[in-house]
Formats: C-alpha cells, structure tokens, sequence
C-alpha cells in the first residue's frame, strides 16, 4: 500500500504509476481500476469491491463482516452519547494527519468530551469520479489505525461517487456512539465561578500545519498537526477527579478561543485567562505573525479545555502532564463572575485585553 | 528570492531590494518581500538603551533574573526541543514580519 | 524571534511607562500614522499605560479604509466577472462595498482568492493563461515595493492576463491634510515605520517646519510605541518641532534606494481621494505610463455601479481622528465586526476594528479591573 504521504512536509503526494497492492487480501479486480469511477458507487460489482478488498480488510470486525445493511451490536446499559461529524479537509494529507485520521479522531473526540466512552462508528464516503485508489486507500489505512489506536471500531458504512468536478476528491461523514461514564455531569452550561481553567497542551499546531500546505500561503516548517483520539487522556482525568470537571470541550475549528467563548456564555460566566501562560509552539507563534494570526483563534484537533473545580486543579494538571497527550498542558486561567460572556486576557504588557468570539473562518476547510 | 527563516517557519521571499544582504542577517519582510536589513548592533544598544530607563530604584541585582524571564516569548519551549530557530538556519536567516501597509 | 520578542518585553515596558509620566507635565495630542500602530497600542493597552493628560489620536493610517467606495464597489464588479481571479489580502474579503463584499462575490461563483504576496498573483497568472487574474494593490509606500515588483515581473515576462487595482497612498500629504485642517487637535506625529524604512524620512523635516510639530519615526512594538511617544513629549515639552529617529535599527534618512528606484520607474504621483476625507492633491500612485497597460481600471470598463455610502457610518471622522471609534453612535449596535457599515470596522489596520475586538466596548475602569481574578490563579 502507497504510504508515501503526509508523513513530512510535503504537500499532497500525487502517485503517478499503479498502487501498489500488496497488502489487501485480494488485489486483482481493484488493480484494474488506480482511479475511482461511477460504479463504485453504484451498489453493483464494483462498489462491492471496494468494500470486501478494501474497506473490510482495513476495518476489520464481526459487526462489519455481516455486511448488512446495519450493524448489529450491544452497548452496556445507560445513558447513550451519539455525535456526527463531516470532513471536507483540503488538503487530504497533511503534515502530522489525514482526512482519515481526523474523521475518527473528530467524532472520537466529541464523544469524550461530553463524557462517554467511545465505542462504534459509521463512515460514510462522497468520492470524486478520478479520485486516485490510492489516495483512498491510504485514507483508509490511516482511519484504521486512528480506530485501532482510540479503541473504537467501524462497524457500518457507506460509499457514493459524484462525477468529476462535483466533488474535491474525498468528504467523510462519521458518526460514532460511545456509553456515558456512570454519574457523569459535565457541560458547557456548568462552569462555575472559581473554576480553574486548563489546556491539554499547545494551542495551534493543526491550523497552522494546514496552512504550511495551502495553496497560495506555504511555508517549509516542522509544524505538525495534533490529530489525536483523547478519550483516553480524558478517561484518565475523569477517574482522578470525577464530577469535579465542569466542563470539556476540544477547541476544533475558531480555537481556543471560541471555546472559550462558548462556554462563557452557556454557563453566562466571565474568563479570564494569562496570556503568557497559553503554550504556543514557537514556530506555530511564527508561522502565526508571518500571516497575521493570532494562535487563539487557529484550529486544534488534539486538545481538551477543561474547566474543573479549584481545588481538583493541580491533580487534574499533573494527570495531564504524566500522559503523553498531555505533556504540555498548563493552567491558563480562571472562572470569574464579573463581567459575565465575556472573555478577558491579561497581556504580556500588564493591561487586559478582550478576546472577540472571531466572526467567520480564518481559513475554511481545516476539518 | 532567498530563503528566509521567520522563527522556525521558512518561506521564499524576494530580496531583490536588499542587494547587501548576506546569509545569517536579519531582515524586515513584508508580503514577500525583504525591504531593510537590521542593524543589530544598534538593535542590541537600543535594547539596552530601553533597560536602562524608569527608576533608578529599580536596578537591582534581580532585574537580570526579570528581563531573562520577561524576555521570553509568551509560550512553552518545545519539549522534544525542535523549535530552536539555530537548527533551521538557512540562506538569508532573517525573521520579523512587518505590519502596517 | 530575535529582534521581534525582546521589544515585547512587559517590564521594560512598564519602566518606559513610568518615565513618560515623569517627563510629562502638560496634556499633549498624538497621532499615529499607521493602523499597524493603532492595532499594537489598542491591543497592547499602550494608551492605558500613559498618563492621563497624553492621548493618542488614531490616523488614517488604514489603506483599505482609505481607498473609495466606489473604488471598492469597482473590484466588487471586477471580481464577480466570469473569467476573472481576483485576488487581495485577507481582510479585503469582508470589507463592504455599497452592498455586498468579496466574500459574498465569492459566495456567488466568483473566483476571489486570498495571497500573501503579489508575487504570488502573478504565479497565478502564469498558470491559468486563460484566465485574467487581477490584484487589489491597495497599500501605503510600505507595500507600494511589493506592488511595482509584480507589475514589473509581469511586463518582463510579457503577461496578457495580469493586471493591478490600484489604490496606493502616501502618508506626507496626509499628515498635511491633517495639520491644514481647521478643526485638527494634534501636536505630534508618530510616523510610519516601515514606511520609512521604504522611503527613509527626508520628507519630514519640511513639514516639521511648516507646522511646528515633532515627527518622529517609530516601529510597531510595544517599546517601540513607549519610545516614540517618549521622543515626542520630551521634545513637546521643550517646545522643539524636529524629526527624530527612533527606529534607527531599521530605518535611514535616505531609505530603501533600489525600491525608490522601481517605484519612480513603474509609478507616478497622483492626486487621490481619501474615503472619509476628500480628496489631497498628490497623495497617491498611479501606474505610469510604460506600465499603463496593467491598470485593472482600465482593462475593465466598469460603468454604472451604485455607489452610496452608509448614512451611520462615522468612519471619515474616525479616520480624520476627530472620534474615537467607542464614540460612534453605531460602534458595537448597528456596526460590528460581523455586521460593518465601513471599513474600519474590519480591516486589519482599521481602527474600530481594533477597539471592538480588543474590547473598548468595555469602560477603561471596567477593563482595568478586569484581571482582578487572576492574581490567585494557579500557574503550574
């Protein structure tokens, strides 16, 4: 299998000659074909195909082997979490990620955060009439390994084919169910005044790795972005502190910032936050200022914002720090009751400053 | 065009209007496009001009602790240390992005 | 980044802070010059660190702000034309036009892109031949060395299908304007920095003369700003009317030479409308006429647009500085980031933008009290 790409810095690898198939169980009938094309998406021969000799291989589990038109499974008993996302990444590689790790991440993610325990996802796929097998392939791959490594398994699925130029090559939509910690009460609308505020670690670093990619704004560096699956990190949080989390979230697209921002005015509270405090990547810092951004407001996909009762701080911090995703986490700031749904950061300079709910897209198409 | 180092972050930019810039200067840039060499050694005496000012109470021996720790950039070092810009000098190493048109 | 964070350094700031108030015995009136500036003292609380009696008046020093409605309207009309690239700067997207904006041309099928560099227009140029790709060269003299390269790279390589929007702005005349008019209130100029860095600072010293006004020089960094203004009350002080240098790690007397050489080759000085003041005789750039043929206004016949600006809309005031932007009836009602009447309020040198998204819409005393939280906060 082609895995030449978005290991580094480089753009999106075009394979120019066939894909190399070694590693499916059956390569024959898909070698006849390196580019998608209308019938696989038809529901006919083709399309089965790609299923049994691409996706199955790569997915494998007893849920997805029936192969029927929805997945048979149990979930313990309790509250159930379910999330939806879709993912329109450009490009579909990039340093530190694809769209396919994100596709699982991303809804891995939005389960954790609203407590539950990820469990099973559906992938659903729009395919552009050319989209090159093994760029599709390659996705796949990363999805399955995401999956592998959150714990979670793809279980249902579906694939479409639009003719060319009706597309951008490959959207995904997951959508994923996960089990509720026992007792759980987190929420936007539960932060408390008091409440001392965290990050899992640096802020930035996926926005800016699109970026180094982007078309017309490209920059060599060794940014990378921070696609990971936390309901782990989470999970062990939890079983720290319990109820003492307030609220969690993963700053997504707007970034810190915007989250921030939500969550002060769910909850109608103020924040204040240290702006020397928030960890930035020095490059990420200078990729930033080259564009004229603000790190606060770039996009993450590997982080939590938690909001947790003051005195489970400090053991919430150093849960964080002693997990791999977690080495850089820091306090940044606090839960006040002035000035309610607004968010304060105090500067370098000593003054304070408002950090806006940022209107529209800094760049669109970062997830 | 040169290459340019911004902090880590590397970029093609014209130095077309800095004719006298040698590798390991640093530059103003400003949309692509380097317009002023930096002096460093009148940099380095401004700096020190700036250290000096305010009351004179205040120069004590723990100001050199205050400005090291003032001094740096409102973020966390790398841990697995890539960040450091020495690593990634290329032709032209010059940051500074200018603001304002 | 060397020679970038050390002039962002909180203590040293605060010490220079601290010897504006002792040098200062009298109210003085500042202008910045450039939006870049304006950004960084608003955002940096810079003016909340100077005694009471020092207030810093924002210029026009916003080139997107300055650039005509009806000149905004034509790129609008350019942009949504079948055929055409358009591109600009990021925060051209969301600045309106009469009644719509490049985003919303985007919206509608146009083919409207964001670059850092024109360089990087003419990129695109060479790689869509059948399309023509246009720029919005809007801009003070900063980015005027960036513009004429492109247009310049464009004619050598013999394109048919690059052309310029001009919009080019010169701030001396500016600072006349200001100082001629009837109703102006300010007693010192910061000039632009990197402006200067461009076209040195002899054209200074006569108008430093004619008015009896300090000019200084000053850069875009916190200690930067502190050292400017410092400069300028020292010398109002005094009663001195020179100008100074205090960006001298950047900045010489004469300027970038070989850019003031392809600026007088590829343009030449114009008379310019300034949104919200008028027009001042000579405060522009035009194509000249060996690079006429890549002037968008011309390649365009654009006729018959709509123009009319926002009756609400206080931005010519603003620009002038005769209002703060929290002082606009509409600031944070009728006008916001989401929703502008002008463009101030989205530009990223625009003022109104700076004081709305760093949360002037807070009183001074509400804002000042605003971090009371933190001192107990844990920090790791």
């Amino acid at each position: 299998m082609a895995e030449q790409v978005g290991a580094d810095n480089s753009k999106v690898v075009e394979t120019s000659s066939a894909p190399d198939f070694a590693g499916w169980s059956c390569p024959l009938p898909l070698a006849d074909y390196p580019t998608i094309v209308m019938g696989h998406g038809g529901g006919g021969k083709l399309g089965n195909e790609l299923v049994e000799h691409l996706f199955l291989p790569a997915f494998r589990n007893p849920a997805l082997e029936n192969l029927g038109d929805a997945a048979i499974f149990e979930l313990s008993s309790g509250r159930i979490a379910m999330s939806t996302d879709s993912f329109v990444v450009q490009p579909i590689f990039f340093p530190g990620g694809s769209i396919g790790a994100l596709a699982v991440n991303g809804t891995v993610n939005d389960l954790a955060v609203s407590g539950a325990d990820p469990k099973y996802l559906s992938a659903s796929f729009i395919l552009e009439e050319g989209f090159p097998l093994a760029q599709l392939a390659a996705v796949v791959r990363a999805m399955a390994d995401a999956a592998a490594t959150a714990g979670v398994r793809i279980v249902t699925g579906d694939t479409k084919v639009v003719e060319r130029g009706h597309g951008d090559g490959c959207y995904i939509n997951t959508a994923g169910v996960g089990v509720l910690r026992p007792g759980i009460n987190v929420g936007p609308h539960r932060a408390q005044v008091g409440d001392v505020i965290l990050v899992s670690g640096t802020i930035g670093d996926h926005g800016m790795a699109i970026m180094s990619v982007r078309e017309g704004l490209e920059f060599e560096s060794q940014i990378r972005s921070d696609c990971a699956a936390l309901n782990g990190l989470i999970a062990e949080v939890l079983d720290a502190v319990g109820n003492d989390v307030h609220a969690m979230r993963d700053p997504t697209r707007g970034g810190l910032a915007s989250t921030l921002n939500e969550i002060a005015t769910s909850s109608n509270v103020g924040i204040e936050i240290d702006e020397t405090s928030l960890p930035v990547r020095t490059e990420v810092q200078s990729a930033c200022e080259l564009l004229g951004l603000d790190p606060v407001y770039v996009a993450n996909e590997g982080k939590v914002v938690f909001f947790v009762a003051s005195e489970a701080a400090d053991r919430v911090l150093a849960t964080l720090r002693a997990h791999p995703l977690g080495a850089d986490a820091a306090c940044i700031g606090q839960v006040t009751g002035q000035h309610p749904k607004i968010l304060v950061a105090h500067t370098a300079m000593g003054a304070n400053r408002v950090i806006a709910t940022q209107i529209g897209e800094q760049l669109p198409r970062i997830c | 065009m040169g290459r340019v180092n911004f902090g880590g972050v590397v970029k093609n930019v014209c130095l077309d209007y800095v004719p006298e810039v040698a590798v390991g200067d640093y530059t103003i840039v400003h949309v692509g496009f380097a317009l002023s060499k930096i002096d460093e050694q009148t940099a380095l005496e401004t700096l020190e001009l700036f250290r000096k000012m305010g009351t004179l109470e205040e120069e004590l021996a723990s100001e050199e602790e205050a400005f090291a720790r003032a001094a740096k950039a409102p973020q966390s070092p790398c841990p697995d240390g890539s960040c450091d810009p020495a690593e990634h000098i290329q032709p032209a190493d010059a940051p500074t992005e200018s603001r304002g048109r | 980044m060397k020679y970038l964070t050390e002039f962002r350094n909180g203590e040293i700031a605060q010490r220079m802070a601290r010897e504006i108030h002792q040098v200062a015995t009298r109210p003085w009136k500042i202008m910045e010059v450039c939006g870049g500036q304006t950004h960084s003292i608003i955002r940096n609380g810079i003016d909340q660190m100077l005694p009471a009696g020092i207030e810093m008046i924002h210029g026009p020093g916003c080139p997107v702000c300055v650039t005509p409605l009806g000149l905004i309207d034509k790129a609008l009309a350019i942009a949504a034309q079948p055929g055409v690239i358009f591109c600009s700067f990021g925060d051209m997207l969301r600045v309106p036009g009469t009644d719509r904006d490049l985003f919303q041309v985007k919206g509608s099928g146009g083919d409207v892109r964001v670059v850092y560099s024109p360089l990087d227009a003419v990129e695109l140029a060479v790689r869509n031949p059948d399309k023509q790709v246009v720029f919005f060269g809007v801009g003070f003299e900063t980015t005027a060395p960036a513009n004429a390269m492109s247009v310049h790279v464009a004619k050598r390589r013999g394109l048919k299908n690059f052309s310029l929007l001009v919009s080019h702005v010169l701030v001396p005349p500016a600072i006349e304007a200001i100082m001629s008019s009837p109703d102006n209130k300010v007693q010192a100029f910061l000039a632009a920095g990197h402006v200067c860095s461009v076209m040195g600072y002899w054209e200074y010293p006569p108008i430093a003369d004619k008015f009896q006004i300090p000019i200084v020089v000053t850069g875009f960094e916190p200690l930067d700003l502190l050292d400017g203004i410092r400069r300028a009350v020292i010398q109002l002080e005094k009663g001195e009317h020179r100008v100074e240098n205090a960006y001298e790690r950047i900045v010489t007397y004469a300027g970038n030479l070989p850019a003031q050489k392809l600026l007088a080759e590829v343009f030449e000085i114009t008379d310019r409308a300034w949104r919200g003041i008028g027009v001042i005789p000579k405060s522009g750039w035009r194509l000249s006429e060996p690079y006429r043929e890549f002037d968008a206004e011309e390649r365009f016949h654009i006729a018959n647009i709509h123009t009319e600006e926002s009756p609400l809309c206080k931005a010519g005031d603003v620009l002038r500085g005769a209002i703060k932007p929290a002082e606009c009836p509409a600031f944070g009602k009728e006008c916001t980031p989401r929703h502008p009447l002008g463009a101030t309020m989205v530009s990223s040198e625009g003022a109104c933008a700076a004081y709305f998204n760093y949360g002037r819409f807070l009183s001074a005393e509400d804002l000042a009290n605003a971090g009371s939280a933190l001192s107990g906060a844990a920090n790791g």
